[in-house]
């Protein structure tokens, strides 16, 4: 699990750095298959439902699952999700960053500041004896007292020997619910916070989920381990 | 990840067995193994054969379910 983990923070790390104005999606998505061929590991989203590629590039008013193209050219003061996984020796990694192409304005540097920040709060939650949904109501909270919204549609969730598992863990909602948190648990959490109003719609490719207001969103992951002290961030490399 | 809610079908139930499981006919025809919820448990609500009953489903196991309600009637 660290292994698979390990690897997809190298790979993002890497695509990180390669984003640039005039890069278009789909070089980072061949980016990303050539890194993860060359670590023997298996990109987790190829194929997962029907997906077609090994990475989701979501830009600006794209929350998530936004599609690899070749005619979606990176401009300067754009911002993009990052999302990607891995499988190797039959566990799973997940994880996602949000970054700048260029200079960015004021406001969506400080979408992004705040939305990974919200996942440190949510991160800050995954000890002994919390409870699942304390995770849940911290990224809220921190983000609405930011005057940003949370996007009710996807859910963080739990990681292993699938990509997706058991529990489902929402961005929202009452502390002190769900499962009570124990040593050897994993959890990817992923909060997708908009600048505007928190409905999404999903376009007519089936997957790319944009803001209904057409504003900015973004989007951090961690895979996450309870452990019996500080969580044990996984796929922060 | 996509947020999946559980399916919520409607069904009759067929067979009670022990441990406070059910057989219950779908509408489909299927029958399923349902365990019934701890709130209806502690709240003594009984179900017989005949009853019409609430099921939620797993998307991954569509052979179990959950009773969560009995209609009145």
């Amino acid at each position: 699990m660290r292994k698979a983990c390990l690897i997809v923070a190298e790979i993002l790390k890497r695509l990180e750095e390669h984003v640039q104005p005039g890069v278009t999606t789909w070089d980072l998505n061949a980016l990303s298959e050539d890194l993860a061929a060359r670590q023997k590991a298996k990109p987790a989203f190829k194929g997962y439902h029907g997906y077609p590629f090994a990475l989701c590039t979501s830009v600006n008013a794209e929350v998530v699952h936004g599609m690899p193209s070749k005619h979606r050219q990176l401009k300067e003061g754009d911002i993009i999700s990052i999302d990607f996984g891995v499988m190797i020796d039959g566990y799973y990694g997940d994880a996602a960053v949000t970054v700048p192409v260029g200079s960015v304005s004021e406001e969506a540097r400080e979408l992004c500041r705040v939305t990974e920040d919200a996942l440190y709060e949510g991160i800050r939650q995954v000890q002994p004896k919390h409870r699942l949904s304390d995770i849940s109501h911290a990224i809220q909270e921190y983000v609405e007292a930011r005057g940003f919204s949370v996007v009710r549609e996807f859910v963080g969730h739990g990681i292993g020997q699938q990509l997706h598992e058991s529990p489902q863990i929402p961005n929202y909602g009452p502390a002190g619910k769900g499962v009570v948190l124990k040593p050897g648990m994993v959890f990817a959490i992923e909060p997708m916070i908009n600048q505007g109003r928190a409905e999404v719609e999903i376009l007519d490719d089936q997957w790319t989920a944009v803001t209904i207001d057409k504003k900015l969103s973004a989007h951090f992951e961690h895979t996450v381990a309870v452990t019996e002290n500080e969580p044990d961030i996984l796929t922060k490399g | 990840m996509a947020k999946e809610d559980v399916i919520e079908v409607e069904g009759i139930v067929v067979e009670t067995l022990p441990n406070a499981m059910f057989r219950v006919e779908l509408p489909n025809g299927h029958r399923i193994l349902a365990h019934i919820s701890g709130k209806m448990r502690m709240h003594f609500i009984r179900i017989l054969p005949g009853d019409k009953v609430t099921v939620e489903l797993s998307p991954y196991d569509l052979s179990r379910g959950r009773i969560t309600y009995r209609s009145k009637s």
